[in-house]
């Protein structure tokens, strides 16, 4: 018997809902053959600590950041800062960001809470095997009002742009085949605060004060050497494990006012550290030394644990959403 | 509606994969960057996790770029992390092992070194 019009629409419906079913299963969960996050060539890039990766991936980041903070405030300050990276293409990601901090004012009592949200989107739009090279570039956002004030988390949102880049020294001559493993990596863009100035009214004086809000440049670098190139592309040593795996850094994250009162005026750390690069995650651990009195006197310490999704699951959210 | 649940068989499967994750060299033999006085009669690679045979290649260069290898590359199938190729008898000179490899899990890989005979 020949379907009615209807059932023959109804049918047809059908076998278009199997055919979108069939397809977004055949993108998601059937193997593809890909390099991994943070490859150009054979140079692979670790995730660093305080400057941003040049790559993107699928990746979910645990950061500790301890160390005492000389604000008007002084506090010896604790935070947890947690990203979730995920590819929309290969060459396009997304994040999201959150910390948890805990500042213990010496001896004036102590405060915990949540950070700000932070969301962004970043494209690799070069990646050079031949030269190890890799540039991106990215936006993203600070939402203000979405963390508790009593941890600094700022009532205004800052809007970011920043280009990335990272480049191996694999293309060095035969007679420096040594300094191959070398590599950097660095981030610069400007942060712009939404809102130029807060009125602030003093509790106990009744009078108000401006606090003015300047929009800053990020800029920093990493110089790295990695004892997996040396082991495998330049020279076999003899390095057993752990350290025929491991990544010797040293981190420069900056940030420099721009206006508002401030202009000029630096802020940063020197973060000398090891990295272990496994499987699946990588560990690291520096240490955090000012570069200035005016961001501290004090030396911190930064730990990192660094989970590869796309090699945890690589058939399913590991991937890529669209090929 | 078979094609439909040989998809869903499929996505079933893939979820419960196991994690293979990308693979590194862990030695090779000559070694990487080594004098050998003896011209190796192989060039074998040992890698860190399993190799997907059908994808992998291992070439082997003189210092003019010529192809020097037996093309004869294979993955042990004894041993998924061996892969592995034939050289004939090596005159003196400088030789590149290039290797790309596909582990398991789809993450390829790629490197190259250099070993002499003397």
């Amino acid at each position: 018997m020949e379907p009615t019009g209807r059932t023959s629409q109804f049918l047809r419906a059908a076998d278009i809902w199997q055919y979108l079913c069939a397809a977004v299963i055949l993108v998601l969960f059937l193997p593809a053959y890909s390099s991994a996050h943070g490859f150009a060539g054979k140079r692979f890039f670790p995730t660093t600590f305080q400057v941003d990766d040049p790559f993107v991936s699928d990746e979910f980041s645990i950061l500790f950041d301890h160390i005492k903070e000389p604000d008007d405030q002084p506090s010896r300050t604790t935070d947890f800062d947690l990203e979730y990276s995920k590819r929309i293409t290969p060459h396009l990601g997304v994040f999201v960001g959150e910390s948890y901090s805990h500042l213990d004012f010496l001896g004036n009592g102590s405060a915990s809470g949540f950070g700000n949200l932070e969301l962004g989107i970043k494209y690799q739009f070069l990646t050079s095997a031949e030269h190890e090279t890799i540039l991106s570039a990215g936006a993203g956002v600070e939402i203000g009002g979405t963390g508790a004030r009593r941890v600094g988390a700022e009532s205004f949102s800052v809007l970011s742009s920043a280009l990335f880049f990272g480049k191996g020294f694999g293309d060095l001559p035969p007679s420096v085949k040594f300094l191959r493993p070398f590599a950097v990596t660095g981030v610069v863009g400007p942060n712009f605060s939404g809102r130029s100035s807060n009125v602030i009214v003093n509790e106990d004086t009744g009078e108000t004060e401006i606090e003015r809000n300047p929009d800053t440049l990020t800029w920093g670098f990493t110089i790295q050497y990695s004892l997996i190139y040396l082991q495998s592309f330049v020279k076999d040593i003899g390095l057993g494990a752990p350290f025929n795996r491991m990544v010797v850094l040293a981190e420069f994250p900056m940030e420099t006012c721009l206006n508002r009162g401030c202009k000029g005026r630096t802020f940063g750390t020197i973060n000398p550290g090891i990295i272990w690069v496994g499987k699946s995650y990588q560990l690291g651990i520096a240490a955090q030394i000012p570069v200035n009195d005016r961001t501290g006197k004090n030396v911190g310490v930064l730990g990192l644990i660094h989970f590869f999704i796309d090699d945890i699951f690589p058939d399913s959210i590991g991937k890529p959403i669209l090929p | 509606m078979m094609t439909f649940q040989v998809l869903v068989i499929v996505f079933t499967c893939s979820l419960s994969g196991t994690s293979f994750a990308h693979v590194f060299p862990d030695h090779s033999d000559p070694r990487v960057g080594a004098t050998v006085q003896d011209p190796p009669a192989w060039v074998r690679i040992w890698f860190d996790g399993a190799l997907e045979p059908a994808f992998c290649t291992v070439v082997v260069r003189d210092e003019n770029g010529k192809q020097v290898d037996k093309g004869n590359v294979q993955v042990d199938p004894d041993d998924a992390t061996l892969i592995e190729v034939g050289l004939p008898p090596l005159p003196a000179g400088t030789y590149r092992v290039i290797w790309n490899v596909v582990a398991r899990d789809g993450h390829r890989t790629e490197g190259d070194y250099t070993f002499d005979v003397k």
